[in-house]
């Protein structure tokens, strides 16, 4: 029962690193690939702008100098409205986004024709229990005209004029999307577009989704070292207690090992054996119940993707692996060092 | 075999002295089968304990083999114990998590040895009468059974002395006549040298010759 707790404490543990890891590359993932569904090739931002977060604004105007230049095929001004505390409601042109990305595919009702309407993708309206016809407050009253299927830029969409003027932005915008008549001409294009638009950031569609990655947002980086860490004290406490009752209740069985010539490395090497058999047991449970997490958080909250990452698996494992051997080394060197006589007068 | 001079062992408790040996002196031949009898506190256990390599003496000359233990460090007591002596305990001290089979192969392992099928052991499991048996657990087994396994776990790297102390001490008259008889026959067919701490005359009449043990000494 010891072994089988301990076991599913590493498993937690596991599970823990591995479903931050999967949260934020799903995450992630999932930004890379509504970033991909606009159909844009490169993407113009403000200055003040984080790469990620489409944060600041610029004039509306900027996108007729875009539309301009040499091999631009098309060029389309989104607004990026922050709403509460971390999410945000996307103005645009429909006609403009259509052409560019292809256009939504209606599930169910259709796009938005008054300024009060609004589209949401499926994930949000499940998350949401909302469907067509419904009033929901996102940083005001909007009605759901369509529910779409995802994977174009953001989850909630609203008429650009409307929103520029419910937030007093009129004229501004977070963020120019641009086509490009040939792929090919995609650095010729941002080449120019640097010229003309020097302080700006301006990234090629794949650039911006390859600067995507948890690597790039440090709060998220240092989080995960955060529960990394917490993973090995975690993994380190319950080895330490595992191992140092097993050391215990195997007092008498460590005497006769010792009278029957066993070394301390012997029994060292016992014990040590065992816990990394215990860690590699808690890390298969922590990769199974992984993928429990991805199917609850599925249920409760959607909007959150989580992706199985496979390449975190070695990592996490080695992380329990690591902590359960430094929890391992005291308990180990008390059985080393315990007295032949004194344990096999143990009872 | 063994040559035992002025041999002394003090424990200290807390801040008082205790003599568990004062001074024995003893010579066990190579083959022989000797019986060490006395009270509870006459210092059998301790001799015993220190012929086994489980602790240093305090002062004397103890030679095994021709090897001096006196001055030994752990790690050559804890080869003392792997390569020259066996141990059979009153409580049998299998591990209780290991079948008997590998109650045994543990033993070897511990002395580097792969498990073999040495025909002469392999006859000695069946002088022990337990070849049945060795896939069970000790849960499974009698105690006489018990310690038959333990028998052939301390005889399995082929020591070149056997302790066995008090072998029969939880053991009924049939199955106390079994062990003492299996001692006996390995000392007859093998040659092998045992020394017996045993309460029970009729025990110690199983043996070749008895020593008494009394306050750290040997008195007779």
């Amino acid at each position: 029962m010891r072994t089988l707790l301990s076991a599913i404490a590493i498993g937690v543990q596991v599970t823990m690193i591995l479903t931050l890891v999967g949260v934020s590359e799903g995450m992630l993932g999932d930004v890379a690939q509504r970033s991909r569904g606009t159909g844009a090739d490169v993407v113009i931002q403000p200055p003040n702008s984080t790469i990620i977060g489409f944060s600041g604004n610029m004039p509306e105007k900027i996108v007729s100098v875009v539309r301009e230049q040499p091999h631009v095929a098309m060029a389309t001004g989104v607004l990026v409205q922050p709403i509460g505390t971390v999410n945000t409601i996307t103005g645009i042109h429909l006609d403009e986004f259509n052409a560019m990305s292809g256009g939504f595919t209606y599930l169910r009702g259709g796009p938005f024709k008054m300024p009060d309407e609004i589209i949401v993708d499926e994930v949000f309206a499940r998350s949401r229990h909302i469907g067509v016809g419904s009033s929901i407050n996102e940083g005001g009253q909007w009605r759901v005209a369509g529910v779409v299927v995802p994977g174009k830029l953001s989850r909630t969409f609203v008429d650009i004029q409307s929103l520029q003027e419910r937030y007093s932005n009129t004229g501004f915008i977070t963020a120019i999307y641009v086509k490009v008549d040939n792929p090919a001409n995609i650095p010729a294009v941002i080449e120019e577009l640097e010229q003309k638009l020097p302080t700006y950031k301006i990234h090629s569609m794949e650039e911006l989704i390859s600067l995507t990655s948890a690597d790039n947002i440090p709060l998220l980086k240092q989080f995960t070292r955060v529960v990394i860490g917490l993973g090995v004290v975690i993994g380190f406490l319950v080895v330490f207690l595992s191992m140092y009752t097993a050391v215990l209740e195997r007092t008498r069985e460590i005497g006769i090992l010792k009278a029957l010539g066993a070394s301390p490395g012997y029994i060292l090497g016992i014990l040590l054996r065992e816990t990394v058999l215990l860690s590699i047991t808690g890390s298969i449970a922590g990769i199974l119940m992984t993928y429990g997490t991805r199917a609850l958080m599925q249920v409760f909250v959607p909007t959150m993707t989580t992706s199985i990452v496979y390449a975190w698996w070695p990592y996490a494992a080695l992380i329990a692996l690591v902590g359960s051997l430094i929890g391992a080394i005291y308990p180990g060197l008390k059985a080393a060092r315990q007295d032949a006589i004194e344990a096999l007068a143990y009872d | 075999m063994i040559d035992v001079r002025d041999l002394t062992k003090t424990y200290h408790v807390g801040e008082v002295d205790v003599h568990a040996l004062r001074g024995v002196n003893l010579s066990v031949a190579r083959g022989e089968f000797l019986s060490v009898v006395g009270p509870s506190g006459s210092g059998k256990s301790t001799l015993f304990h220190i012929l086994g390599g489980l602790t240093p003496p305090t002062s004397g000359s103890v030679r095994i083999d021709g090897r001096d233990l006196f001055g030994m460090t752990d790690a050559e007591r804890t080869n003392l114990r792997k390569t020259t002596v066996g141990f059979i305990f009153q409580k049998y001290n299998l591990l209780p998590t290991l079948t008997a089979e590998e109650n045994i192969a543990i033993a070897r392992d511990i002395a580097g040895k792969k498990p073999d099928n040495d025909p002469q052991f392999e006859e000695i499991l069946d002088l022990l009468g337990i070849r049945a048996r060795m896939h069970h657990k000790p849960r499974a087994l009698s105690g006489g059974e018990q310690q038959r396994v333990a028998i052939a776990r301390a005889i399995v790297n082929r020591p070149a002395i056997l302790l066995a102390d008090e072998p029969t001490g939880n053991l009924d008259t049939e199955n106390s006549n079994a062990v003492l008889g299996i001692l006996r026959d390995l000392n007859d067919r093998l040659g092998q040298t045992i020394l017996m701490i045993t309460h029970n005359p009729e025990a110690a009449a199983y043996s070749h010759r008895m020593v008494a043990m009394r306050d750290g000494r040997i008195v007779s």
